[in-house]
């Protein structure tokens, strides 16, 4: 045997970390970008009266367009979606995971699942369409919206929620089963506490993928010049990207209003990430 | 909630097929015996791990049952409160009596069962939870219990597992922080809070320095008359001293079964006298 050089060896380490090194500062300089020329085009626009105002049309009174109705509309629909997704895709993870025996059936379940999490989401708004506005007759409501993102956030959901119960060792499962204690019993008290941080991580995916999604709102008939708030599940909306893309379409003088939109967005997702991250923390310290 | 079987030694291996099975050395008679399996076999899928092993085992004594890794001793010991359960694919064939009763049969529910009967496994296995809620968590799944009583329950279960001392002014602590030996003696208590009749033990040790083995072995001695313990170890010195009586089990069948002092001063198997003089194993 020949010994290998460790000269050639640490060489090799070091080429590897710098392009690793790389790879992160790539990522990192493309948010950077994306962050400064989105602020830069808005910074003449970023005003108050943004969170206040109703939208216009009107180019003479760009400086006067807000987003008051999409911002509420966001609110209301993410809001939905999460009450709905989350109890869900959790109990659905719960059953693949914990209790469904490696059967045919329960394999077909998760190919299914994971599937459902490459279709385009335009697809899921024509469903919605065709489904919850029209043959359930709902409209073009909050509710129709939510229910619609709910089918497309529910694989994220599940998946994490997958993931995050594996991680909860069978150790902790077998102590509690060795005291008496039931399958739901064991999973209540010891799996999900345990999995209750990356069972938040999911949370902020499904979020983040809610308050994002334009297409499928677009599709679904969000209206972006409404003049009021949506009041509730049964009221017409119009939401964050869907206003943002229809300012962007209506000329040049409104680029710097569509930014400022996007900064709002950024503020409101970055802020539901600070709320889960202060959570999190919380039940880690709660586990004893 | 399931695994599949922990890989073994291939020694386990052995397919479904007819096999004579020498009688084992049974050289003392066990009348009324607080668990008795009969023709006791367990198989992972297609692979027995337990053949044919009938047992008698008596009541409020200590039991080892030693053997090389692999021979099915933790599967036998996890047969009696019914865990292998839990293993994806494991089969379970002819009787394990608890109080006279099959914990197989059709009227007996492994959650009752494993109430009545602790288990106290290899690898100390804490909740990751407050040293006061590791031991209540026991106790609330089965009563409903106002804190004052919780208290005293954790208490004398913490002071009979001697580990009180050591932990009354960190109760609220996690118990991860404790100590593997301390950890182990949680786990004890955090048996003992439910009052069960046996002790189930897992190789208790086997991840402990001398020292903390020791404290488990004094508390083993002193829980011996309230509880039927049985305890499965492959250091023999350890089933000499803690044992009344001592099981081995080769090859997934019994070999010997006897007072502990005579199984290791005159064994009467050959493979018995072997494993214990450390020719193989």
């Amino acid at each position: 045997m020949r010994p290998k050089s460790l000269r050639v060896r640490k060489a090799k380490e070091a080429a590897y970390l710098a392009g690793f090194v790389l790879a992160v500062l790539a990522a990192l300089a493309v948010l950077g970008v994306l962050l400064w020329s989105i602020v830069a085009q808005a910074w003449p626009q970023l005003r108050w009266s943004l969170l206040t105002n109703y939208p216009l049309t009107d180019s003479t009174r760009v400086s006067e367009a807000g987003y008051a109705s999409a911002i509420v509309g966001t609110l209301w629909v993410v809001g939905l979606t999460l009450a709905l997704s989350l109890p869900l895709g959790i109990g659905a993870g719960i059953y693949l995971e914990e209790y469904a025996r490696q059967s045919r059936i329960s394999r077909v379940l998760q190919a299914g699942v994971t599937n459902l999490a490459g279709v385009p989401s335009v697809v899921f708004g024509l469903l919605g369409l065709a489904l919850f506005v029209r043959a359930f007759g709902l409209g073009k409501v909050v509710l129709a919206a939510s229910l619609t993102l709910t089918i497309l956030v529910f694989p994220y959901v599940v998946i994490t929620t997958r993931e995050a119960i594996r991680a909860v060792p069978q150790s902790i499962r077998d102590g509690s089963l060795a005291l008496g204690a039931t399958k739901w019993q064991t999973i209540r008290k010891q799996v999900l506490p345990a999995a209750a941080p990356g069972l938040l991580t999911g949370s902020i995916i499904a979020a983040a993928r809610a308050m994002g999604e334009t297409a499928p709102l677009i599709v679904l008939g969000s209206i972006p010049l409404m003049q009021f708030l949506p009041w509730g599940p049964d009221s017409l909306f119009v939401v964050m990207p869907v206003q943002i893309y229809a300012y962007f379409k209506t000329g040049p003088a409104w680029h710097g209003v569509a930014a400022a939109g996007m900064v709002i967005l950024l503020l409101i997702l970055f802020a539901v990430n600070g709320a889960a991250v202060v959570l999190r923390n919380r039940l880690q310290r709660q586990r004893w | 909630m399931f695994r599949r079987p922990a890989a073994r030694g291939e020694s386990t291996v052995t397919e479904a097929e007819p096999e004579r099975i020498p009688e084992p050395a049974v050289s003392v008679v066990i009348e009324d015996p607080a668990i008795e399996s009969k023709n006791l076999s367990v198989w992972y899928r297609r692979k027995q791990a337990i053949k044919d092993v009938s047992l008698r085992i008596p009541r409020r004594k200590t039991t080892a049952i030693i053997g090389p890794s692999g021979c099915g001793k933790s599967t036998y010991l996890r047969a009696i409160n019914r865990m292998n359960d839990t293993i994806l694919g494991c089969r379970t064939t002819g009787e394990m009596l608890v109080e006279k009763e099959d914990a197989y049969g059709p009227n007996v529910d492994p959650v009752l069962l494993r109430r009545k009967i602790g288990l106290i496994f290899q690898k100390p296995n804490p909740f990751p939870k407050s040293v006061f809620r590791n031991i209540a968590f026991g106790i609330q799944l089965h009563y409903r219990a106002n804190s004052g009583e919780l208290e005293g329950i954790v208490k004398s279960a913490l002071e009979q597992a001697n580990l009180w001392d050591e932990v009354k002014d960190r109760l609220d602590e996690s118990a991860l922080g404790l100590s593997g030996g301390q950890q182990q003696r949680l786990c004890i208590a955090r048996a003992l809070a439910i009052e069960p009749e046996f002790l189930l033990m897992d190789e208790p040790c086997s991840a402990l320095d001398p020292v903390a083995t020791a404290k488990i072995e004094d508390l083993m001695f002193e829980l011996r008359k309230e509880v039927t313990i049985v305890i499965v170890t492959h250091n023999m010195q350890q089933a000499a001293r803690v044992a009344d009586y001592t099981a081995f089990m080769y090859l997934g069948r019994l070999v010997e079964f006897n007072r502990t002092r005579d199984l290791f001063e005159k064994p009467r198997e050959e493979l018995t006298e072997n494993y214990i003089t450390g020719r193989f194993g």
